[in-house]
């Protein structure tokens, strides 16, 4: 069984992130990572393959992203994948969603075939979290997504999640595309044993012209979307803020959403 | 005028508030028509609703044979509506389900997608708000049908009679389409308070709690507030995922957003930002909340809530 994991390499949250001048995200300047999110998919991918023991298994780190993207799947293979897959080529860059999902089939169906193509819920950094359902249109596979709890018997994948007016059981058929939530269980981290043998896993490195996807079909000027302007949020002023002393605070509180018309 | 389609967000032919939100936007690009994929019988009350807010035409498309196939007919269905009308632009509330059903439209008919939004203007400009809030971002698709994802609380309902046609619409629904299957759901059961995404005051509580939620809930009560939580709450079981506000909970804007005993990490303010205005409740005065809030009381939330709940229904009388 092949398991296809996608690994998204973003800014760091918790960094200062940045537009470049063209309007694109800043993936250089600032210091980049496995989208946190993704650390979960990776987890699910490498918990089915350890509760199905006895079968053969491998999971495939899969990231389209620029030249330090290799970090992520780095990062997925000290966790424990089997192989790295990089798709890198100045190409791609400002690519939107559409084309990130053509180059990511073209590549999955490349290193594949696979019978589960495993992505986190969302992104870190645009966290449109549209790329799943993409994969399976392009890919024709069925979508399970959003999912708290997985389970695999067989051929058959059950998922449990929290859908927009309901707590859903979802079920399909092998292959089929997964998306997991950060309700899925905590990730690992890599052990330092998983450190060192990670070095010695097969990490392979794609450009366009392997995955047969035309350089015109990706990248800024091919984009569907324009973004025509990007502003930093101006600072918030100050608010009031006051201690409390003696019930003092919960009558200043009271006062203040008076004074806002909220009572 | 083109039309502009309005996929309409309900709950067993129960419309909810965005799409009223949705038809407004779409009268700045054309003439607003509503998408009702749901229960036939129920065709008629909605197009009664969505007329209210200036709908023209009301397409209804039956999903008897595609009801627990999860979103591939659905994106189906809108195609061949796509192709049927031409329309200016599709608009489809940001809920998980509307932005994957969006994600596949966008591949089918070949055009540019636009999540999140939280403005359209005329000519299909559209305003996000991205990195946790702290960037304003403004695009436009380029190609194709512009197909636009718009979150809740994003535009005024507008009150307008619109002519609300209805026609059936037939969509043929592939068996490719139904390869994932709802095998079981059950209905969030009502708090009885306002839904956290479309509610004008929020009040969340979080580890601060340490489990009691009542001052949060009493308060939140006497400002008709929905509840929220934070995630150390929701990890700690003290309140169902569903409440949880963050990156990867709910995203609100209410008017008013109250956080007790929230410290404000990155991943909370993700999904309460751009809430009009933030109170805070915490016994740090250094709780990096306070850098967003316009009021905050640095207090213990158990003594500071009631005593400001006791106040407000005192007023009320
Ligand atoms: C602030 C911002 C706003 C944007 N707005 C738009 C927009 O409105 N329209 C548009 O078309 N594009 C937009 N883009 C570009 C687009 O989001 C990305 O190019 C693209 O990667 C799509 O998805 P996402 O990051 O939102 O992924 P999501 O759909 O949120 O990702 C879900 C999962 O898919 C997988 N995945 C996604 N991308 C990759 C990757 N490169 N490599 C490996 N796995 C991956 C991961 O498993 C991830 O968890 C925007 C980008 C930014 C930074
Ligand atoms: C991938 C990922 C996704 C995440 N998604 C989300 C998300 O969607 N939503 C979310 O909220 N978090 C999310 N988080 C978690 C986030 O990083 C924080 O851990 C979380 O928000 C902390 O919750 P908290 O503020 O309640 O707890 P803490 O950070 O522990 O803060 C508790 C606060 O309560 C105050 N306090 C304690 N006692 C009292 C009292 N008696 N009265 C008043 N104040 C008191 C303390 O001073 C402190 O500031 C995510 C994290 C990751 C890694």
């Amino acid at each position: 069984m092949n398991i296809v994991v996608c690994v998204k390499y973003v800014p760091d949250a918790t960094a200062d992130r940045q537009f470049e001048s063209d309007n694109t995200v800043d993936r250089v300047g600032v210091d980049g990572l496995l989208s946190e999110l993704d650390e979960y998919a990776v987890e699910q991918a490498l918990q089915i393959k350890e509760k199905r023991d006895g079968e053969e298994i491998t999971v495939t780190a899969l990231c389209v992203g620029p030249e330090k993207g290799v970090d992520a799947v780095r990062k997925a293979l000290q966790m424990g994948a089997d192989k790295g897959v990089h798709v890198v080529d100045d190409a791609i860059a400002g690519s939107d969603a559409i084309a990130t999902s053509l180059v990511l089939a073209k590549a999955i169906e490349k290193v594949g075939p696979a019978d589960l193509v495993v992505t986190g819920m969302a992104s870190t950094d645009a966290g449109m979290s549209v790329v799943p359902a993409m994969l399976s249109e392009r890919l024709g596979l069925p979508q399970v997504t959003q999912a708290a709890v997985v389970e695999t018997q067989g051929d058959q994948v059950r998922i449990k999640r929290d859908g927009d007016a309901a707590t859903e059981v979802i079920g399909g058929t092998m292959p089929l595309v997964l998306s997991v939530t950060d309700q899925s269980g905590e990730a690992r981290y890599p052990s330092f044993k998983g450190i060192m043998a990670a070095k010695k896993k097969p990490l392979e490195t794609l450009s366009l012209s392997d995955l047969g996807v035309d350089a015109g079909q990706v990248g800024l000027a091919a984009a569907w979307t324009a973004v025509e302007d990007t502003a930093a949020r101006p600072p918030r002023t100050a608010g009031e803020i006051v201690k409390d002393e003696d019930g003092s605070g919960a009558t200043a509180l009271v006062e203040f959403l008076a004074s806002k018309k909220f009572i | 005028m083109s039309e502009v389609l309005v996929v309409v967000d309900h709950v067993d032919g129960a419309v909810k508030k965005p799409t009223y939100e949705l038809l407004a936007l779409a009268a700045r690009l054309g003439e607003p028509s509503a998408v009702f994929i749901g229960a036939a019988a129920e065709g008629d009350a909605v197009a009664e609703a969505v007329k209210g807010y200036g709908a023209e035409k009301v397409y209804v498309v039956d999903d008897a044979q595609i009801k627990g196939y999860l979103v591939a007919p659905k994106a189906e269905a809108l195609e061949q509506l796509v192709a049927k009308t031409s329309p200016a632009a599709v608009l489809i509330p940001s809920s998980a389900e509307g932005k994957e059903v969006a994600a596949r439209l966008a591949i089918k008919t070949s055009s540019g997608l636009i999540t999140d939004a939280v403005d359209v203007q005329e000519g299909g400009v559209t305003t996000q708000s991205v990195f946790a809030g702290n960037f304003t971002v403004t695009a436009k698709v380029t190609q194709g049908t512009p197909i636009i994802t718009v979150k809740p609380n994003s535009a005024a309902p507008v009150e307008k009679a619109g002519a609300g046609t209805v026609e059936q619409f037939d969509a043929v629904i592939s068996d490719a389409a139904k390869t994932a299957q709802i095998v079981a759901s059950q209905p969030r059961q009502s708090t009885g308070r306002p839904e956290l995404t479309e509610a004008a005051i929020v009040v969340s509580g979080g580890r601060g709690t340490g489990g009691n939620f009542e001052p949060v809930e009493n308060f939140a009560d006497s400002m008709g507030a929905a509840v929220g939580a934070s995630r150390a709450a929701v990890d700690s079981g003290w309140k169902p995922h569903t409440f949880q506000v963050g990156q990867t909970g709910k995203t609100v804007s209410p008017q008013l957003y109250v956080a007790a005993g929230i410290s404000g990490a990155i991943q909370h303010r993700a999904g309460m930002q751009t809430s009009k205005t933030i109170i805070a409740v915490n016994k740090d005065e250094e709780a990096p909340l306070f850098e967003l809030v316009d009021f905050g009381v640095v207090g213990d939330l158990h003594s500071v809530l009631p005593a400001a709940t006791e106040q407000i229904n005192a007023r009320k009388g």
